[in-house]
Protein backbone atom coordinates (compact mmCIF):
# COMPACT_ATOMS: atom_id res chain seq x y z
CA UNK A 1 0.00 0.00 0.00
CA UNK A 2 2.96 2.44 0.76
CA UNK A 3 4.18 1.33 -2.24
CA UNK A 4 1.42 2.17 -4.42
CA UNK A 5 1.29 5.46 -2.43
CA UNK A 6 4.45 6.17 -3.45
CA UNK A 7 4.48 5.46 -7.03
CA UNK A 8 0.97 7.65 -7.45
CA UNK A 9 3.17 10.68 -5.90
CA UNK A 10 6.23 9.70 -8.41
CA UNK A 11 3.48 9.97 -11.20
CA UNK A 12 1.95 13.28 -10.74
CA UNK A 13 5.41 14.63 -9.55
CA UNK A 14 6.40 13.39 -13.72
CA UNK A 15 2.95 14.50 -14.78
CA UNK A 16 3.74 18.21 -13.87
CA UNK A 17 6.43 20.07 -15.71
CA UNK A 18 7.43 21.64 -12.03
CA UNK A 19 9.28 17.82 -11.28
CA UNK A 20 11.08 18.09 -15.00
CA UNK A 21 11.99 21.78 -14.38
CA UNK A 22 13.53 21.15 -10.73
CA UNK A 23 15.17 17.72 -12.27
CA UNK A 24 16.90 19.35 -15.34
CA UNK A 25 17.78 22.73 -13.41
CA UNK A 26 19.75 20.99 -10.66
CA UNK A 27 21.47 18.24 -13.17
CA UNK A 28 22.46 21.52 -15.06
CA UNK A 29 24.10 23.35 -12.16
CA UNK A 30 25.26 19.74 -10.79
CA UNK A 31 27.02 19.54 -14.05
CA UNK A 32 28.93 22.92 -14.38
CA UNK A 33 29.77 22.73 -10.66
CA UNK A 34 31.33 19.34 -11.74
CA UNK A 35 33.41 20.93 -14.48
CA UNK A 36 34.90 24.14 -12.42
CA UNK A 37 35.39 21.60 -9.72
CA UNK A 38 37.81 19.67 -12.38
CA UNK A 39 39.17 22.99 -14.19
CA UNK A 40 40.02 24.63 -10.81
CA UNK A 41 41.65 21.31 -9.63
CA UNK A 42 44.28 21.34 -11.92
CA UNK A 43 44.68 25.14 -11.53
CA UNK A 44 45.01 24.85 -7.57
CA UNK A 45 47.23 21.60 -7.72
CA UNK A 46 49.63 23.22 -10.03
CA UNK A 47 49.81 26.02 -7.61
CA UNK A 48 50.78 23.67 -4.35
CA UNK A 49 53.93 22.83 -4.49
CA UNK A 50 54.50 20.45 -1.21
CA UNK A 51 52.36 17.14 -0.63
CA UNK A 52 51.05 18.30 2.48
CA UNK A 53 48.75 21.01 0.17
CA UNK A 54 47.97 18.37 -2.29
CA UNK A 55 44.25 16.62 -1.57
CA UNK A 56 43.02 13.84 -3.77
CA UNK A 57 40.51 14.60 -6.81
CA UNK A 58 37.82 12.83 -5.09
CA UNK A 59 37.55 15.16 -2.34
CA UNK A 60 38.51 18.16 -4.21
CA UNK A 61 35.56 17.89 -6.95
CA UNK A 62 33.27 15.71 -4.53
CA UNK A 63 33.78 18.64 -1.79
CA UNK A 64 32.91 21.44 -4.38
CA UNK A 65 29.48 19.34 -5.71
CA UNK A 66 28.05 17.71 -2.87
CA UNK A 67 28.60 21.23 -0.80
CA UNK A 68 26.57 22.71 -3.80
CA UNK A 69 24.30 19.82 -3.34
CA UNK A 70 23.11 20.05 -0.09
CA UNK A 71 22.82 23.87 -0.88
CA UNK A 72 20.46 23.37 -3.35
CA UNK A 73 17.96 21.31 -2.04
CA UNK A 74 17.24 23.78 0.43
CA UNK A 75 15.08 25.55 -2.63
CA UNK A 76 14.19 22.06 -4.29
CA UNK A 77 12.61 20.33 -1.71
CA UNK A 78 10.16 23.15 -0.36
CA UNK A 79 8.57 23.47 -3.99
CA UNK A 80 8.54 20.07 -4.59
CA UNK A 81 7.19 19.27 -1.06
CA UNK A 82 4.62 22.04 -1.26
CA UNK A 83 2.12 20.15 -3.26
CA UNK A 84 2.36 16.61 -1.14
CA UNK A 85 -0.86 17.18 0.91
CA UNK A 86 -1.60 21.22 0.40
CA UNK A 87 -2.69 20.70 -2.94
CA UNK A 88 -4.62 17.84 -2.25
CA UNK A 89 -6.28 19.40 0.76
CA UNK A 90 -7.31 22.69 -1.46
CA UNK A 91 -8.29 20.15 -4.88
CA UNK A 92 -10.14 18.14 -2.07
CA UNK A 93 -8.73 14.74 -3.67
CA UNK A 94 -7.65 13.57 0.18
CA UNK A 95 -11.16 11.83 0.62
CA UNK A 96 -9.70 9.68 -2.07
CA UNK A 97 -6.51 8.36 0.12
CA UNK A 98 -9.04 9.04 3.14
CA UNK A 99 -10.90 6.24 1.70
CA UNK A 100 -9.10 3.97 0.16
CA UNK A 101 -7.75 0.83 2.62
CA UNK A 102 -5.14 2.24 3.62
CA UNK A 103 -4.24 3.72 7.12
CA UNK A 104 -3.04 7.36 7.64
CA UNK A 105 0.71 6.11 8.28
CA UNK A 106 0.89 4.66 5.14
CA UNK A 107 -0.39 7.61 3.41
CA UNK A 108 2.31 9.65 5.36
CA UNK A 109 5.15 7.44 4.77
CA UNK A 110 3.87 7.04 0.58
CA UNK A 111 3.78 10.48 -0.15
CA UNK A 112 7.18 10.64 1.71
CA UNK A 113 9.23 8.24 -0.14
CA UNK A 114 7.80 8.97 -3.35
CA UNK A 115 9.39 12.34 -2.92
CA UNK A 116 12.79 10.98 -2.06
CA UNK A 117 12.57 8.46 -4.32
CA UNK A 118 12.15 11.08 -6.57
CA UNK A 119 14.99 13.22 -5.32
CA UNK A 120 17.38 10.49 -5.45
CA UNK A 121 17.80 10.80 -9.30
CA UNK A 122 19.49 13.30 -8.21
CA UNK A 123 21.81 11.55 -5.98
CA UNK A 124 22.29 8.70 -8.16
CA UNK A 125 23.12 10.83 -11.11
CA UNK A 126 25.93 13.17 -8.99
CA UNK A 127 27.44 9.55 -7.82
CA UNK A 128 27.52 8.27 -11.62
CA UNK A 129 28.50 11.85 -12.38
CA UNK A 130 31.74 11.63 -10.39
CA UNK A 131 32.60 8.13 -10.36
CA UNK A 132 33.36 8.98 -14.30
CA UNK A 133 36.55 10.39 -13.04
CA UNK A 134 37.54 7.20 -12.46
CA UNK A 135 38.30 7.10 -16.41
CA UNK A 136 41.22 9.72 -15.62
CA UNK A 137 41.99 9.06 -12.14
CA UNK A 138 41.95 6.50 -9.16
CA UNK A 139 39.07 7.42 -7.01
CA UNK A 140 38.03 6.85 -3.78
CA UNK A 141 34.62 5.23 -4.15
CA UNK A 142 34.15 5.41 -0.46
CA UNK A 143 34.10 8.62 -0.37
CA UNK A 144 31.58 8.74 -2.71
CA UNK A 145 29.67 6.62 -1.02
CA UNK A 146 29.18 8.12 2.17
CA UNK A 147 28.43 11.95 0.90
CA UNK A 148 25.47 9.86 -1.71
CA UNK A 149 24.15 8.88 2.12
CA UNK A 150 24.49 12.33 3.51
CA UNK A 151 23.17 13.78 0.31
CA UNK A 152 20.19 11.00 0.92
CA UNK A 153 19.15 11.39 4.79
CA UNK A 154 19.67 15.43 4.00
CA UNK A 155 17.03 15.04 1.42
CA UNK A 156 14.90 12.75 3.45
CA UNK A 157 14.56 15.12 6.30
CA UNK A 158 13.99 17.92 4.27
CA UNK A 159 11.52 16.52 2.65
CA UNK A 160 9.63 15.14 6.35
CA UNK A 161 9.71 18.75 7.41
CA UNK A 162 8.32 19.74 4.12
CA UNK A 163 5.54 17.25 4.11
CA UNK A 164 4.24 18.27 7.71
CA UNK A 165 4.77 22.38 6.51
CA UNK A 166 2.50 20.51 3.35
CA UNK A 167 -0.05 19.07 6.03
CA UNK A 168 -0.70 22.52 7.65
CA UNK A 169 -2.33 24.56 4.90
CA UNK A 170 -4.18 24.66 1.90
CA UNK A 171 -1.83 27.19 0.44
CA UNK A 172 0.68 25.46 -1.01
CA UNK A 173 2.70 28.01 -1.53
CA UNK A 174 2.39 29.06 2.07
CA UNK A 175 3.86 25.76 2.62
CA UNK A 176 6.79 26.05 0.38
CA UNK A 177 7.82 29.46 1.94
CA UNK A 178 6.93 27.98 5.78
CA UNK A 179 9.20 25.23 5.00
CA UNK A 180 12.14 27.39 3.13
CA UNK A 181 12.16 29.25 6.32
CA UNK A 182 12.67 26.12 8.82
CA UNK A 183 14.92 24.69 6.73
CA UNK A 184 16.95 27.53 6.30
CA UNK A 185 17.22 28.13 10.11
CA UNK A 186 18.22 24.61 10.65
CA UNK A 187 20.65 24.43 8.39
CA UNK A 188 22.83 27.34 9.37
CA UNK A 189 22.03 27.72 12.67
CA UNK A 190 25.21 26.49 13.69
CA UNK A 191 26.60 30.03 12.13
CA UNK A 192 24.55 31.75 14.68
CA UNK A 193 26.12 29.75 17.54
CA UNK A 194 30.02 30.26 15.67
CA UNK A 195 31.76 31.34 18.60
CA UNK A 196 30.24 28.62 20.70
CA UNK A 197 30.21 25.61 18.91
CA UNK A 198 29.49 22.65 21.78
CA UNK A 199 25.97 25.22 22.50
CA UNK A 200 23.28 22.39 22.05
CA UNK A 201 21.52 24.38 19.81
CA UNK A 202 24.42 24.31 17.44
CA UNK A 203 24.29 20.94 17.16
CA UNK A 204 20.59 20.60 15.88
CA UNK A 205 22.42 22.08 12.80
CA UNK A 206 21.48 19.94 9.81
CA UNK A 207 24.37 21.01 8.06
CA UNK A 208 26.57 20.06 10.93
CA UNK A 209 25.38 16.61 10.64
CA UNK A 210 26.23 16.33 7.21
CA UNK A 211 29.19 17.47 7.76
CA UNK A 212 30.77 14.57 8.80
CA UNK A 213 29.20 12.58 5.45
CA UNK A 214 30.59 15.52 3.77
CA UNK A 215 34.42 14.48 5.22
CA UNK A 216 33.31 10.58 4.18
CA UNK A 217 32.69 9.32 7.39
CA UNK A 218 29.37 7.27 8.50
CA UNK A 219 28.73 8.40 11.93
CA UNK A 220 26.02 6.40 13.68
CA UNK A 221 25.39 10.16 15.60
CA UNK A 222 24.41 11.48 12.95
CA UNK A 223 22.67 8.56 11.03
CA UNK A 224 20.50 8.60 14.08
CA UNK A 225 19.93 12.32 14.26
CA UNK A 226 18.45 12.17 10.89
CA UNK A 227 16.27 9.18 11.45
CA UNK A 228 14.64 10.89 14.38
CA UNK A 229 14.23 14.08 12.78
CA UNK A 230 12.70 12.56 9.70
CA UNK A 231 10.28 10.27 12.51
CA UNK A 232 9.43 12.91 14.25
CA UNK A 233 8.44 14.86 11.46
CA UNK A 234 6.10 12.36 10.08
CA UNK A 235 4.94 11.47 13.10
CA UNK A 236 3.62 14.86 13.39
CA UNK A 237 2.30 15.07 9.99
CA UNK A 238 -0.01 11.58 10.87
CA UNK A 239 -1.10 13.43 14.17
CA UNK A 240 -1.86 16.68 11.96
CA UNK A 241 -4.00 14.52 9.31
CA UNK A 242 -5.75 12.72 12.12
CA UNK A 243 -6.80 15.74 13.68
CA UNK A 244 -8.21 16.41 10.24
CA UNK A 245 -10.39 13.52 10.68
CA UNK A 246 -11.39 13.72 14.73
CA UNK A 247 -11.88 17.56 14.30
CA UNK A 248 -13.50 17.64 10.71
CA UNK B 1 -23.75 -12.41 11.88
CA UNK B 2 -26.66 -9.71 10.30
CA UNK B 3 -27.63 -9.34 6.95
CA UNK B 4 -26.76 -5.82 6.99
CA UNK B 5 -24.56 -4.26 4.84
CA UNK B 6 -24.30 -0.94 6.36
CA UNK B 7 -25.15 -0.23 9.77
CA UNK B 8 -25.28 3.27 11.29
CA UNK B 9 -25.73 3.28 15.04
CA UNK B 10 -26.90 6.92 17.11
CA UNK B 11 -24.28 8.42 14.52
CA UNK B 12 -23.60 11.85 16.22
CA UNK B 13 -21.39 14.79 14.90
CA UNK B 14 -20.84 17.86 17.08
CA UNK B 15 -19.13 20.84 15.42
CA UNK B 16 -17.99 23.08 18.42
CA UNK B 17 -20.88 22.01 20.31
CA UNK B 18 -23.51 22.78 17.42
CA UNK B 19 -24.90 19.27 16.37
CA UNK B 20 -24.42 18.42 12.98
CA UNK B 21 -26.02 15.10 12.86
CA UNK B 22 -27.88 13.66 15.74
CA UNK B 23 -28.52 10.29 16.60
CA UNK B 24 -28.90 8.86 13.15
CA UNK B 25 -29.49 5.35 12.54
CA UNK B 26 -30.44 3.00 9.77
CA UNK B 27 -29.91 -0.16 8.57
CA UNK B 28 -29.33 -1.19 4.71
CA UNK B 29 -29.83 -4.33 3.03
CA UNK B 30 -28.00 -6.08 0.37
CA UNK B 31 -29.65 -4.82 -3.05
CA UNK B 32 -31.06 -2.07 -1.48
CA UNK B 33 -30.82 1.57 -2.85
CA UNK B 34 -31.10 4.44 -0.05
CA UNK B 35 -32.00 7.46 -1.07
CA UNK B 36 -30.62 10.42 1.12
CA UNK B 37 -32.95 13.71 0.74
CA UNK B 38 -32.67 17.12 3.42
CA UNK B 39 -32.37 20.74 2.15
CA UNK B 40 -28.92 22.05 2.57
CA UNK B 41 -26.76 21.73 5.30
CA UNK B 42 -28.83 19.07 6.77
CA UNK B 43 -26.04 16.99 7.44
CA UNK B 44 -26.12 14.83 4.19
CA UNK B 45 -22.78 15.37 3.40
CA UNK B 46 -21.44 14.49 6.99
CA UNK B 47 -22.84 11.40 7.43
CA UNK B 48 -21.65 10.04 4.45
CA UNK B 49 -18.57 11.16 5.46
CA UNK B 50 -18.98 8.89 8.73
CA UNK B 51 -20.09 6.14 6.98
CA UNK B 52 -17.06 6.01 4.68
CA UNK B 53 -14.36 7.23 7.85
CA UNK B 54 -13.08 10.35 6.35
CA UNK B 55 -14.91 11.70 9.80
CA UNK B 56 -14.75 10.32 13.08
CA UNK B 57 -18.70 10.37 15.03
CA UNK B 58 -17.85 12.05 18.33
CA UNK B 59 -21.03 9.38 18.85
CA UNK B 60 -22.43 6.18 17.76
CA UNK B 61 -20.27 3.75 15.13
CA UNK B 62 -21.07 2.57 11.92
CA UNK B 63 -20.65 -0.91 10.55
CA UNK B 64 -20.22 -2.12 6.85
CA UNK B 65 -20.78 -6.18 6.26
CA UNK B 66 -20.14 -6.19 10.33
CA UNK B 67 -17.05 -4.91 10.62
CA UNK B 68 -16.87 -1.85 12.98
CA UNK B 69 -15.06 1.34 10.91
CA UNK B 70 -13.46 2.72 13.98
CA UNK B 71 -11.72 -0.41 15.05
CA UNK B 72 -11.04 -2.14 11.56
CA UNK B 73 -10.93 1.02 9.61
CA UNK B 74 -9.00 -0.76 6.69
CA UNK B 75 -11.46 -3.66 6.36
CA UNK B 76 -13.73 -1.79 6.37
CA UNK B 77 -13.18 0.83 3.89
CA UNK B 78 -12.12 -1.94 1.19
CA UNK B 79 -15.78 -3.12 0.93
CA UNK B 80 -17.21 0.49 0.17
CA UNK B 81 -16.59 2.58 -3.13
CA UNK B 82 -17.20 6.43 -2.45
CA UNK B 83 -17.65 9.36 -4.12
CA UNK B 84 -17.89 12.79 -2.23
CA UNK B 85 -19.25 15.85 -2.89
CA UNK B 86 -16.23 17.02 -4.28
CA UNK B 87 -14.75 14.40 -6.80
CA UNK B 88 -11.10 13.80 -6.07
CA UNK B 89 -10.00 13.96 -9.05
CA UNK B 90 -6.15 14.23 -10.13
CA UNK B 91 -6.33 16.31 -13.23
CA UNK B 92 -2.97 15.74 -14.40
CA UNK B 93 -3.74 11.70 -15.19
CA UNK B 94 -5.68 10.47 -18.19
CA UNK B 95 -8.78 8.39 -17.24
CA UNK B 96 -6.90 5.38 -17.71
CA UNK B 97 -3.89 6.12 -15.58
CA UNK B 98 -6.32 7.46 -12.90
CA UNK B 99 -8.96 4.35 -12.64
CA UNK B 100 -5.75 2.32 -12.64
CA UNK B 101 -4.53 4.31 -9.48
CA UNK B 102 -7.71 3.78 -8.18
CA UNK B 103 -7.88 0.27 -8.38
CA UNK B 104 -4.68 -0.14 -7.18
CA UNK B 105 -5.58 1.67 -4.02
CA UNK B 106 -8.45 -0.10 -3.55
CA UNK B 107 -6.20 -3.68 -3.36
CA UNK B 108 -7.72 -5.00 -7.17
CA UNK B 109 -4.46 -7.72 -7.70
CA UNK B 110 -2.10 -6.79 -10.15
CA UNK B 111 -3.80 -9.19 -12.94
CA UNK B 112 -7.29 -8.24 -12.35
CA UNK B 113 -6.79 -4.34 -12.98
CA UNK B 114 -7.39 -3.88 -16.37
CA UNK B 115 -10.64 -6.16 -16.41
CA UNK B 116 -11.50 -3.75 -13.74
CA UNK B 117 -10.71 -0.52 -15.62
CA UNK B 118 -12.37 -1.64 -18.60
CA UNK B 119 -15.27 -2.78 -16.88
CA UNK B 120 -15.79 0.20 -14.85
CA UNK B 121 -15.26 2.39 -17.89
CA UNK B 122 -18.09 0.37 -19.75
CA UNK B 123 -20.51 0.87 -17.32
CA UNK B 124 -19.93 4.69 -17.10
CA UNK B 125 -19.90 5.36 -20.64
CA UNK B 126 -16.20 6.66 -20.55
CA UNK B 127 -14.03 3.88 -22.74
CA UNK B 128 -14.01 6.23 -25.64
CA UNK B 129 -12.02 8.83 -23.05
CA UNK B 130 -10.05 6.49 -21.83
CA UNK B 131 -6.73 8.75 -23.36
CA UNK B 132 -7.72 11.79 -22.36
CA UNK B 133 -6.38 13.90 -19.32
CA UNK B 134 -9.13 14.13 -16.80
CA UNK B 135 -8.91 18.31 -16.67
CA UNK B 136 -9.84 18.59 -20.70
CA UNK B 137 -13.15 16.22 -19.80
CA UNK B 138 -16.51 18.35 -19.52
CA UNK B 139 -18.35 18.56 -16.06
CA UNK B 140 -20.47 15.41 -17.40
CA UNK B 141 -17.60 13.05 -18.25
CA UNK B 142 -15.82 13.99 -14.80
CA UNK B 143 -18.85 12.89 -12.78
CA UNK B 144 -18.81 9.85 -14.83
CA UNK B 145 -14.97 9.38 -13.87
CA UNK B 146 -15.98 9.86 -10.61
CA UNK B 147 -18.44 7.02 -9.98
CA UNK B 148 -16.12 4.56 -12.00
CA UNK B 149 -13.83 5.56 -9.40
CA UNK B 150 -16.11 4.35 -6.64
CA UNK B 151 -17.10 1.48 -8.37
CA UNK B 152 -13.60 -0.22 -9.61
CA UNK B 153 -13.32 -2.37 -7.16
CA UNK B 154 -16.88 -4.21 -6.81
CA UNK B 155 -17.53 -2.68 -3.26
CA UNK B 156 -20.54 -4.15 -1.49
CA UNK B 157 -21.41 -0.64 -0.47
CA UNK B 158 -21.66 2.93 -2.76
CA UNK B 159 -21.70 5.63 -1.70
CA UNK B 160 -22.37 8.71 -4.34
CA UNK B 161 -23.17 12.09 -2.51
CA UNK B 162 -25.20 14.09 -5.32
CA UNK B 163 -24.21 11.66 -8.02
CA UNK B 164 -26.44 13.86 -10.74
CA UNK B 165 -25.13 17.10 -9.85
CA UNK B 166 -23.98 19.16 -13.21
CA UNK B 167 -25.22 16.48 -15.71
CA UNK B 168 -27.51 17.22 -18.57
CA UNK B 169 -30.98 15.45 -18.90
CA UNK B 170 -29.75 12.51 -21.26
CA UNK B 171 -27.04 11.63 -18.71
CA UNK B 172 -28.65 11.70 -15.49
CA UNK B 173 -30.88 8.95 -16.94
CA UNK B 174 -28.15 7.05 -17.76
CA UNK B 175 -26.49 7.26 -14.34
CA UNK B 176 -29.99 6.99 -12.38
CA UNK B 177 -30.17 3.48 -14.79
CA UNK B 178 -26.32 2.60 -13.60
CA UNK B 179 -27.58 3.41 -10.14
CA UNK B 180 -30.77 1.18 -10.38
CA UNK B 181 -28.26 -1.73 -11.61
CA UNK B 182 -26.10 -1.51 -9.03
CA UNK B 183 -27.90 -1.59 -6.99
CA UNK B 184 -29.12 -4.97 -7.71
CA UNK B 185 -25.58 -6.58 -6.66
CA UNK B 186 -24.80 -3.83 -3.91
CA UNK B 187 -26.42 -1.76 -1.56
CA UNK B 188 -26.02 1.79 -2.62
CA UNK B 189 -27.11 5.19 -0.99
CA UNK B 190 -27.02 8.38 -2.65
CA UNK B 191 -27.88 11.64 -1.32
CA UNK B 192 -29.33 14.28 -3.40
CA UNK B 193 -32.17 17.07 -3.26
CA UNK B 194 -34.13 16.29 -6.58
CA UNK B 195 -36.63 14.55 -5.16
CA UNK B 196 -38.33 13.01 -8.42
CA UNK B 197 -34.83 10.99 -8.79
CA UNK B 198 -35.20 9.41 -5.29
CA UNK B 199 -38.69 8.13 -6.50
CA UNK B 200 -37.20 6.51 -9.85
CA UNK B 201 -34.23 5.18 -8.54
CA UNK B 202 -34.42 4.62 -4.44
CA UNK B 203 -36.12 1.66 -3.03
CA UNK B 204 -35.69 3.20 0.48
CA UNK B 205 -35.92 7.02 2.04
CA UNK B 206 -34.30 8.83 4.42
CA UNK B 207 -34.82 12.32 5.04
CA UNK B 208 -33.08 14.53 7.25
CA UNK B 209 -33.35 17.90 8.51
CA UNK B 210 -30.93 19.82 10.78
CA UNK B 211 -29.05 16.85 12.16
CA UNK B 212 -32.05 14.64 12.80
CA UNK B 213 -33.75 12.00 10.90
CA UNK B 214 -37.29 13.07 10.60
CA UNK B 215 -38.27 9.85 7.92
CA UNK B 216 -37.03 6.49 7.18
CA UNK B 217 -39.39 3.99 5.13
CA UNK B 218 -39.63 2.39 2.04
CA UNK B 219 -40.58 4.76 -0.81
CA UNK B 220 -43.92 3.72 -1.06
CA UNK B 221 -44.90 4.94 2.08
CA UNK B 222 -43.63 8.27 0.33
CA UNK B 223 -45.15 7.71 -2.04
CA UNK B 224 -48.71 6.46 -0.16
CA UNK B 225 -48.66 9.68 1.79
CA UNK B 226 -48.85 12.12 -1.35
CA UNK B 227 -51.67 10.37 -3.25
CA UNK B 228 -53.82 11.85 -0.80
CA UNK B 229 -58.05 11.89 -0.38
CA UNK B 230 -58.58 14.39 -2.76
CA UNK B 231 -60.46 14.69 -5.97
CA UNK B 232 -60.00 18.02 -8.53
CA UNK B 233 -63.15 18.48 -10.16
CA UNK B 234 -63.66 20.85 -13.54
CA UNK B 235 -67.49 21.85 -13.77
CA UNK B 236 -68.72 24.13 -16.16
CA UNK B 237 -71.90 25.23 -14.35
CA UNK B 238 -70.22 24.65 -10.67
CA UNK B 239 -73.04 23.52 -7.95
CA UNK B 240 -72.95 25.50 -4.46
CA UNK B 241 -70.30 23.91 -1.86
CA UNK B 242 -73.71 22.62 0.12
CA UNK B 243 -75.01 20.54 -3.12
CA UNK B 244 -71.41 18.44 -3.41
CA UNK B 245 -71.13 18.19 0.36
CA UNK B 246 -74.85 16.37 -0.18
CA UNK B 247 -72.88 13.46 -2.32
CA UNK B 248 -72.13 10.27 0.20
CA UNK B 249 -68.30 10.29 1.27
CA UNK B 250 -67.67 13.74 0.76
CA UNK B 251 -66.57 15.31 3.75
CA UNK B 252 -65.03 19.16 2.40
CA UNK B 253 -65.14 21.04 -0.70
CA UNK B 254 -63.68 24.23 -1.73
CA UNK B 255 -64.05 26.52 -4.74
CA UNK B 256 -60.55 27.21 -6.06
CA UNK B 257 -59.68 30.45 -7.50
CA UNK B 258 -59.08 28.90 -10.92
CA UNK B 259 -62.28 27.43 -11.38
CA UNK B 260 -61.99 24.32 -10.46
CA UNK B 261 -63.52 22.34 -7.02
CA UNK B 262 -61.29 20.49 -4.98
CA UNK B 263 -63.23 17.58 -2.97
CA UNK B 264 -61.71 16.16 0.19
CA UNK B 265 -63.45 12.22 0.82
CA UNK B 266 -63.60 10.27 4.05
CA UNK B 267 -60.75 7.42 4.10
CA UNK B 268 -62.04 3.99 2.34
CA UNK B 269 -65.08 6.18 0.51
CA UNK B 270 -64.61 6.79 -3.61
CA UNK B 271 -67.68 8.97 -4.74
CA UNK B 272 -66.13 9.89 -7.81
CA UNK B 273 -68.86 7.92 -9.67
CA UNK B 274 -71.21 9.58 -7.28
CA UNK B 275 -69.82 12.72 -8.34
CA UNK B 276 -70.11 12.07 -11.90
CA UNK B 277 -73.92 10.78 -12.19
CA UNK B 278 -74.90 13.61 -9.99
CA UNK B 279 -72.98 15.80 -12.24
CA UNK B 280 -74.91 14.44 -15.33
CA UNK B 281 -78.22 14.83 -13.82
CA UNK B 282 -78.35 18.33 -12.82
CA UNK B 283 -76.23 19.11 -15.53
CA UNK B 284 -73.34 20.82 -13.95
CA UNK B 285 -70.93 20.42 -17.02
CA UNK B 286 -68.04 17.54 -15.75
CA UNK B 287 -65.23 18.52 -17.90
CA UNK B 288 -62.28 16.78 -15.53
CA UNK B 289 -61.92 15.13 -12.29
CA UNK B 290 -58.61 13.86 -11.15
CA UNK B 291 -56.66 13.00 -8.10
CA UNK B 292 -55.48 15.51 -6.39
CA UNK B 293 -52.15 14.64 -5.62
CA UNK B 294 -49.56 16.66 -2.95
CA UNK B 295 -46.39 17.01 -4.89
CA UNK B 296 -43.53 15.10 -3.31
CA UNK B 297 -42.23 19.04 -2.58
CA UNK B 298 -45.20 19.39 -0.61
CA UNK B 299 -44.81 16.17 1.30
CA UNK B 300 -40.89 16.50 1.85
CA UNK B 301 -41.71 20.41 2.99
CA UNK B 302 -44.35 19.13 5.15
CA UNK B 303 -41.71 16.63 6.65
CA UNK B 304 -38.80 18.78 7.04
CA UNK B 305 -41.02 21.71 8.92
CA UNK B 306 -42.62 18.97 11.44
CA UNK B 307 -42.01 18.88 14.73
CA UNK B 308 -42.40 15.18 15.23
CA UNK B 309 -40.68 12.89 13.74
CA UNK B 310 -42.57 10.04 11.41
CA UNK B 311 -40.98 6.65 11.79
CA UNK B 312 -42.63 4.05 9.32
CA UNK B 313 -41.87 0.53 9.84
Amino acid sequence: MIFNIARKELKSMFASPMGWVILSLLMFAFGTYYLNGVNDYFAVMSGSMRPAERTGVTQFVGQTVYGFASFMVLFAVPLLSMRLIAEERRSQTLPFLFSAPASLTEIVIGKFLGLVLFLSILVVYIGLMLSTLNIWADIDFGFLVANSIGLLFMIASFSALGLYFSSMTQQPVVAAILTFIALFALMFLDRFFAGDPSNTLASLSLTRHFQTFANGLIDSADITYFSLFIVTFLTLTVRRLDADRLRG
Amino acid sequence: MTNFTVEAIELTRLYGGRAAVSNVSFNLSKGEVLGFLGPNGAGKSTTMKMLTGNLAPSNGSVKICGIDMIENPKEAKALIGYLPEMRPLYKEFTVDEYLTMAARLHRVSAKHIKPAVERAKARCGLSHMSKRLIENLSNGYQQRVGIAQAIIHSPMVIILDEPTVGLDPIQIRDIRALIRELGQEHSVIISTHILPEVEMVCDHVQIIDKGVLVFNGSIDVLKNQRVGNKLLIGLKNPPSVADMLGIAGVIEAEMLPSGLMRVRFAEGATPAEAIVQASVQNGWGLHQIAPDQTSLEDVFVQLTYQEQPIVAE
